[in-house]
């Protein structure tokens, strides 16, 4: 413990580079939160069950709560704060307003990003899919139906077809 | 009258800026200067603390403070009871660090003040905390037998209260009884467990020896009146805002839970910002939980399956203290009867101490251990007479003609169960043709010929909502044209803000968009209780409703007279008020607004501004009312429950916000699934909790949760001028007790029984090994003294 051994890292989150001395043993959620202030991710339990603070490392999927930030030197990140195109929401962001798919709201950037990466790879998935690839996020107000429409509908909007 | 919006699907203004991550939760806060807390937590579930050495914390670079009891003073009295039950015997209070005496593990004892979250968590390694540990009180049964470990050495046994109630002749009624089954019935102990965890940020100005505190509380205005009070300071001076709120359900309202006063504390002794956040593992340990019940529960019935009698005496572990009081056991009387007649009925819970963290409610604060009391009971009473689930229950059911019907217990705040606006038989009608029952039992027997074992099981309840005493609301209209509505009580993701919104456009007659709600900060309305009991719609908004019609009549009063017509001439559309018919003629609310608040001269006896407080008071609860009914599969092999259909429906009055509604109504139900088969705490014979992670305590997913299909029954109620009865917790109650129906159904064969909640699919597998195996309750020997004879 009481690592205070520091180092300079750049890491590249949303098109921008940041470049920051830290300690070794900071979290990269922590990094992401406190260090650059983006605080659209969110940290919901500190060991990577709940999904909250996923964010796309190098395009895929990761918890940033089971990263050191020293890990993301030279990296690619995008979170939350890039999804929307300035002020034209992703249609993920749309469908979910629309079908009522966040409630507190705390889970859903972490959601929203895995979705992103989801429905990039998977344009026409079943419900049956969205739940299993939702299944590594934790929502404890919504029962997730509401969700599942939300990216069933945003998947439908990205073909091109209106629901 | 005006557009409307009240019951439209509106869409949630709060969603843009917690869709795109700028929305602004508690740790998203980053005040100058700010300093971080870490909490130092028992690690013995009883001991006596002989000594705290924190020189060497104190000397790691980066250390700000280690405060303990001793600096705290007067700061650390016991809490508030906030819940003075009439059976109360040794009600006991925390206080917010342990002062030489450790009742549970993860009780505060001590807290850090550093210049990082990181160098004060290595700091609490370095506190040096001499225990004598001592042989603790965990088991329920077992606390309350004649020499257990005492959790309050002061007093002469762990019982802290007991509370009989009676209705009618019991005795009588069990005497002339056909029938009387007796079962011992368990719901376990759970958490909340809200994605965000607690957290408080506080600033102190010394110039202006003014506090300013973020707190992740239901409760903002209860938490600054503590505040004030515990640290000295005049209410004015305090201010207490509830940000974002990344979920609530219960847990985050203590009345204070320690940090709360800790860190205002620190903040106004170091002269600098603090910020404490608890992590997961904190969170399981010093935050409450909720559930554990043991029933022991007899019901008393003619052969033909018409209720006689009901007796409940149940022990409820109330953890190592009891601020709420047994506010649990307390709501789980309350709604006992459920939907059915009942004419005498006997109930006594026993509320008793044990080292482990305090309980408090959680969705539904013990309205789901009654109902799966109620439900299973009626089950069994079924079973034995070779009556049909749902016949029994139509035979008993309060039926509209019936209302209002007093059910014959007593929910919070002293309110009689009252049967009013309500059709539970058009809801089971509802049900059962949704669920197609009569269908599925006709084909039940040739699946199970072919080794299938498919099972329907239906629950009923009645949910007690909208409790009082208040909710306060101020509405006024701005010369901008906006409309600003203040209140106290916050959101945890409810959408009340939209809500809100909805009640207050559509009763003034103007746009959403100009309404402007603020709610949840005590510097913008200081008078309210808090988000908590489905209290929102019933309670708040209609103290909105309230507020507004008197602003609104105050406007077409000031316009009569500008424009010299008769008021009840006038309407209001979209913000203007306008002659009737004659829509030329008229003035803008923004104008009226500027009218009435003069520089120069205003007349004798006007009050400036176009604006009114208002407070609605509700006499006592609403109720309302729901059925769900699922069917299922049951692998005999391995015990695992494949749901296949699951329907919902519910009757919470007037809706303000139907996909508000939905969400809820959804949301409640996948927390009752939680509770039904994954969500439990475990403890260790020496107090220690063994489930501290998502990994060991089970939240469930997407997978998990089945698609629910959703009934609405709108029967307004009558005591709100909406109409609305509230929806926040109903979804909870009848999960549990619906599936055990459903299993038992499925697994006939075998002659399960199942009385304790959550049951897993080892557990299942258990009960078709062992057929009627009652698992857990035939361990510990039965306390001597339940007050009653047995039936």
């Amino acid at each position: 413990m009481m690592s205070s051994e520091t180092r300079t890292i750049r890491v590249t989150i949303n098109g921008r580079a940041f470049g920051r001395t830290i300690e070794t043993n900071l979290l990269l959620s922590d990094f992401i939160r406190h260090e650059v202030e983006l605080t659209g991710t969110h940290v919901g339990c500190e060991h990577g069950v709940c999904g909250a603070c996923t964010i796309l490392f190098e395009g895929k999927p990761a918890r940033s709560c089971l990263m050191l930030a020293v890990q993301a030197d030279g990296a690619r990140i995008e979170t939350i704060e890039s999804l929307a195109d300035g002020e034209r929401l992703h249609p993920l962001q749309t469908a979910f307003a629309e079908n009522h798919g966040l409630q507190c709201g705390y889970c859903t950037p972490g959601i929203l990003m895995t979705m992103k990466a989801y429905l990039a790879e998977t344009p026409r998935p079943t419900e049956a899919q969205v739940r299993e690839a939702l299944s590594g996020n934790l929502c404890r107000c919504t029962g997730y139906q509401q969700i599942v429409e939300a990216v069933l509908q945003a998947a439908a909007l990205m073909r091109g077809e209106r629901p | 009258m005006s557009t409307r919006l009240i019951g439209e699907r509106v869409k949630r203004r709060e969603d843009h800026r917690l869709l795109t991550g700028t929305a602004s939760f508690i740790d998203d806060l980053h005040l100058p200067n700010m300093a971080h807390a870490a909490v130092l937590r028992s690690v013995h579930a009883k001991a006596r603390i002989r000594r705290i050495d924190a020189s060497k914390a104190l000397a790691l670079p980066g250390v700000l403070a280690v405060i303990t009891h001793e600096d705290l003073g007067a700061a650390n009295d016991p809490m508030p009871l906030l819940n003075n039950d009439r059976g109360f015997i040794s009600p006991r209070t925390h206080r917010a660090l342990a002062p030489g005496q450790v009742r549970f593990v993860g009780e505060a004892v001590a807290l850090v003040v550093a210049e990082s979250r990181y160098r004060a968590e290595d700091a609490l390694e370095l506190i040096e905390v001499d225990y004598d540990p001592s042989p603790a009180a965990v088991e329920l049964l077992a606390a309350t037998q004649p020499g257990a470990p005492l959790v309050h050495d002061d007093t002469n046994s762990n019982i802290a209260c007991r509370t009989p109630h009676r209705r009618g002749d019991v005795e009588a009624a069990f005497a002339k009884a056909d029938i009387v089954i007796a079962e011992e019935l368990r719901p376990e102990r759970g958490a909340a467990q809200p994605m965000e965890t607690r957290g408080c940020v506080a600033q102190f100005d010394a110039s202006a020896d003014h506090l300013t505190v973020w707190d992740t509380t239901q409760a903002p205005v209860s938490a600054r009146g503590l505040i004030a009070a515990k640290l000295g300071m005049p209410e004015a001076h305090v201010t207490v805002i509830a940000p974002d709120v990344g979920g609530g359900f219960g847990v985050k309202i203590m009345l204070l839970y320690p940090e709360e006063l800790l860190i205002p504390f620190a903040a106004r002794r170091l002269k600098r910002p603090v910020k404490w956040i608890e992590d997961r593992r904190e969170h399981f340990l010093g935050s409450n939980h909720e559930r554990l019940m043991i029933h022991k529960a007899e019901l008393a019935a003619t052969k033909d399956g018409v209720l006689l009698g009901l007796r409940d005496v149940y022990y409820y572990d109330s953890g190592a203290y009891c601020p709420y009081g047994p506010i649990n056991a307390e709501c789980a009387q309350g709604i006992l009867p459920g939907p059915y007649k009942i004419p005498a009925i006997h109930t006594e819970y026993i509320a008793v101490y044990s080292n482990t963290p305090v309980v408090s409610p959680y969705r539904g604060a013990g309205m789901p251990h009654g109902n799966f009391v109620m439900e299973t009971m009626m089950n069994r009473l079924a079973d034995r007479l070779g009556i049909d689930r749902v016949e029994i229950r139509r035979r008993n059911l309060v039926r509209p003609e019936d209302c209002p019907y007093d059910g014959g217990t007593v929910f919070q705040y002293n309110t009689a169960l009252i049967h009013r606006d309500c059709d539970y038989p058009a809801l089971l009608t509802k049900l059962l043709g949704a669920l197609g029952y009569g269908h599925f039992k006709a084909s039940q027997a040739s699946d199970r010929a072919r080794g299938v074992y498919k099972g329907i099981g239906i629950g009923c309840y009645v949910e007690g909502t909208g409790i009082p005493p208040y909710e306060g609301m101020e509405v006024r209209i701005e010369p901008t044209g906006h409309v600003t509505v203040s209140t106290g009580y916050p959101s945890q993701g409810q959408g009340h803000q939209t809500t809100l919104a909805q009640v207050v456009a559509e009763t003034l007659g103007v746009d959403p968009d100009k309404v402007v709600v603020q709610a949840g900060r005590t510097d913008r309305f200081a008078w309210g209780v808090g988000t908590f009991a489905s209290r929102a719609a019933v309670v708040g908004c209609t103290a909105a409703q309230k507020a507004t019609v008197k602003v609104r009549q105050r406007a077409l009063n000031l316009a009569a007279d500008k424009l010299e017509v008769a008021a009840s001439d006038l309407e209001i559309v979209a913000g203007r008020v306008q002659l009737k018919g004659v829509p030329g003629v008229g003035i803008t609310l923004a104008e009226l607004a500027a009218a009435s608040n003069p520089i120069i001269t205003l007349e004798p006896g006007v009050e400036p501004g176009l604006r009114a407080i208002e407070y609605h008071r509700p006499e006592g609860a609403t109720f309302a009312s729901g059925m769900h009914g699922i069917i299922l599969e049951v692998d005999i092999e391995t015990g695992m429950v494949r749901i296949e259909r699951y329907v919902v429906v519910h009757d919470c009055g007037v809706m303000i916000n139907p996909a508000i509604v939905d969400g809820q109504a959804l949301g409640a139900t996948a927390q009752g699934i939680g509770g039904t088969f994954y969500e439990k705490l475990h403890f260790d014979e020496a107090g220690q909790l063994l489930t501290t992670t998502f990994m060991d305590y089970l939240i469930p997913t997407a997978m998990e949760i089945p698609r629910i299909e959703l009934h609405h029954l709108e029967h307004p109620s009558s005591l709100n001028p909406l109409g609305a009865k509230g929806v926040g917790e109903g979804g909870v109650m009848p999960v549990a007790p619906a599936f055990a129906a459903a299993v038992e159904d499925a697994l006939a064969p075998f002659g399960v029984k199942i009385n304790a909640a959550p049951f897993s699919p080892p557990d299942v597998l258990a009960l078709i090994l062992g057929g009627t195996a009652d698992r857990e309750e035939q361990t510990v020997p039965h306390p001597p003294h339940p007050s009653t004879g047995s039936g």
